[in-house]
């Protein structure tokens, strides 16, 4: 008989229950770091989730806070009526391309451009995973999904946004990263991004936002190994990784 | 306490200074005509009462805001015209799905599309069949003076905490736009811990709190809509409405809001020519109250609705008296300010029957 043994503790708000996403999904590894920010700048009691629509509309499974769920793309809204409402507490939308950049741009840019002391984590595997593999915002040129099946088009579809770049310039922004979890030294990087963001929240100096690039191998048809390299080969050339805004790093130099 | 002063204001700064009063702490706004004196006057003055004010991207991100801040447990508002409640109603819904108690109002304006910028009742229909997808009520408030406009305002808090339940309160550009005397009066027993036992704030010491409209599992949602459902019977005892003159009368008019007071006005002066006329005001649309309507129908009196619009407010005085009796009705249309005398002819015309 196999018997389960634990190798590694994870922090305590990450609750003990199997996921129902797709095996090499990297949703589970972007929950786990906004868990590890949150325990490690000890800001679990305080923190109230803003949850959005696609396959994350779950992760209060998953994360043991206080949350709300929004409607489609309006998370950023949402966390803004939260904040106002509890200005002492750590607030948080948790978002996909989907939701974030299509049916939910004017809330996250306004969102973003006034400051809300706000994390925003955007998870872009570049196609609606939850209704099917459907065309997002951030559908690669030439990448096959179910409402372009014969490859995103350039012509008709225009390219894939890049919103890091986007929200790095505007006026209301603290921290802008993007960043990926393909492998161990990015996780690494990626920890410290989620990590930073969270910390911009607390000394309340503006909006803060992670990208994290993400598989999907189920819409992208993959397995979770061949998923996990075309981030290296096609997402990482298009969405490169690196911070595009760090205004606590410009305060300390 | 002194005596509190009189104050004269318009109808849509009543709404403010009932919100305020009513302990109010957020407000989220977006311009448009004729309810812009409030996200106006509250942009100054909910600021200075500690309170936030945003002015929000759209009346989508507005409406969502509210989501959020009513989701804390603490009093929060949004106020828009009709056009801008149409964008509303995706956050109204799921406020109603996920029990949280925010404050629509509706300054309306005529419709449908962008319609004018005038008084209408063509919102009726959307306040109090849901208005938004799904299977839900809100309690909806409809102000006939200044003075109530700041009344109900007061109310709308109370009732959306009591059932965790969005309150909507559906006035009209006479309403807004109007200057009368308003006496301010100070609501007292306030409950410090008032939304703190379900608000959203962080889930220290205890377990955490969820707010949310998915239910997913097996009987899951019928389970909530049935709870819901309970909730909206429960409402009914929260039923109001003005009766004037209804005693002796063969007569019932029953007309709503602005028209309200209006046809009031006609009732007097058809009172001293020796007609017969009554008026049934309802305060609160939804709840309805059809059990006060189908009392006087069983006295054998009958009746005539007045609306703003091509008849809405009529389909349920139908209903509710509809085993004994039956309702004419009278739409005035949309682009003027309805006088006294415009609904003489149509009330002298349902007395001759």
């Amino acid at each position: 008989m196999n018997q389960e043994i634990r190798v590694t503790n994870y922090p305590e708000v990450l609750t003990d229950r199997a996921s129902h996403y797709c095996p090499g999904c990297h949703h589970g590894i972007a929950h786990r770091l906004v868990a590890e920010a949150i325990t490690e700048l000890g800001l679990v009691d305080k923190t109230i989730l803003i949850g959005s629509i696609g396959c994350s509309v779950f992760i209060y499974n998953y994360l043991s806070l206080d949350a709300i769920e929004s409607p489609h793309g309006r998370a950023p809204a949402v966390a803004t009526g939260v904040k106002r409402a509890r200005p002492d507490k750590i607030v948080f939308s948790y978002q996909g391309d989907g939701d974030l950049a299509s049916i939910g741009m004017a809330e996250i840019m306004h969102c973003a451009n006034r400051g809300e002391n706000i994390t925003t984590i955007f998870v872009n595997n570049t196609v609606y995973g939850m209704t099917g593999g459907q065309m997002a915002p951030t559908t690669l040129v030439g990448q096959k999904t179910t409402t372009c099946p014969g490859g995103r088009c350039r012509e008709n579809e225009g390219m894939p946004i890049r919103m890091t770049e986007i929200i790095a310039s505007l006026g209301g922004v603290a921290f802008a990263e993007r960043v990926a979890v393909n492998n161990i030294k990015n996780i690494k990087k990626a920890q410290k991004a989620v990590t930073k963001a969270f910390e911009c929240q607390t000394k309340e100096i503006g909006f803060s936002f992670v990208e994290v690039l993400a598989t999907c191998p189920t819409n992208w048809r993959m397995t979770p190994i061949q998923a996990n390299k075309r981030i290296e080969t096609e997402m990482i050339p298009y969405f490169p990784l690196g911070n595009f805004k760090d205004v606590l790093a410009k305060e300390e130099k | 306490m002194s005596t509190p002063k009189r104050i004269f204001v318009k109808g849509n700064e009543a709404i403010c200074h009932g919100a305020l009063t009513a302990g109010a702490k957020c407000f989220f706004g977006y311009p448009i005509t004729p309810q812009n004196d409030i996200p106006e006057f509250m942009s100054a003055a909910m600021i200075e009462a500690g309170g936030q004010f945003v002015q929000a991207e759209s009346e989508v991100a507005a409406a969502n805001m509210l989501l959020g801040a009513a989701g804390c447990g603490i009093r929060a508002l949004t106020s828009s015209s009709s056009p801008g409640i149409s964008l509303k109603q995706e956050a109204i819904s799921y406020m109603a799905g996920s029990e949280i108690p925010g404050v629509i109002v509706n300054v309306s304006r005529g419709g449908p599309g962008l319609g004018d910028i005038g008084p209408s009742q063509g919102d009726y229909f959307q306040a109090t069949k849901g208005g938004g997808h799904g299977d839900y009520h809100l309690l909806v408030l409809a102000p006939g003076t200044v003075q109530e406009a700041y009344d109900l305002t007061i109310k709308a808090f109370d009732l959306a905490f009591k059932y965790r339940n969005p309150v909507m309160i559906l006035a009209d550009a006479i309403i807004g736009q109007m200057k009368e005397p308003l006496v301010p009066w100070i609501p007292q027993g306030l409950d410090p811990d008032e939304g703190q036992d379900w608000g959203l704030q962080g889930a220290k010491g205890r377990a955490p709190r969820l707010l949310k409209s998915l239910f997913l599992d097996d009987g899951a949602l019928a389970g909530q809509n049935e709870k819901l459902a309970a909730k909206y019977r429960a409402m009914q005892v929260e039923t109001d409405q003005e009766l004037f003159l209804t005693e002796d009368a063969d007569l019932i008019v029953v007309a709503f809001g602005s028209i309200g007071r209006i046809v009031k006005s006609t009732i007097r002066k058809l009172r001293a020519q020796g007609h017969k006329v009554g008026l049934v005001r309802p305060i609160t649309l939804f709840p309805f109250p059809s059990a006060v309507l189908l009392d006087l129908a069983r006295q054998g009196k009958r009746f005539l609705t007045i609306e703003h619009n091509m008849g809405q407010m009529v389909e349920d005085v139908r209903l509710a008296i509809r085993t004994v009796a039956d309702s004419a009705f009278h739409g005035q249309l949309p682009g003027n300010l309805p006088t006294p005398d415009d609904f003489e002819q149509p009330i002298l015309k349902a007395l001759e029957g």
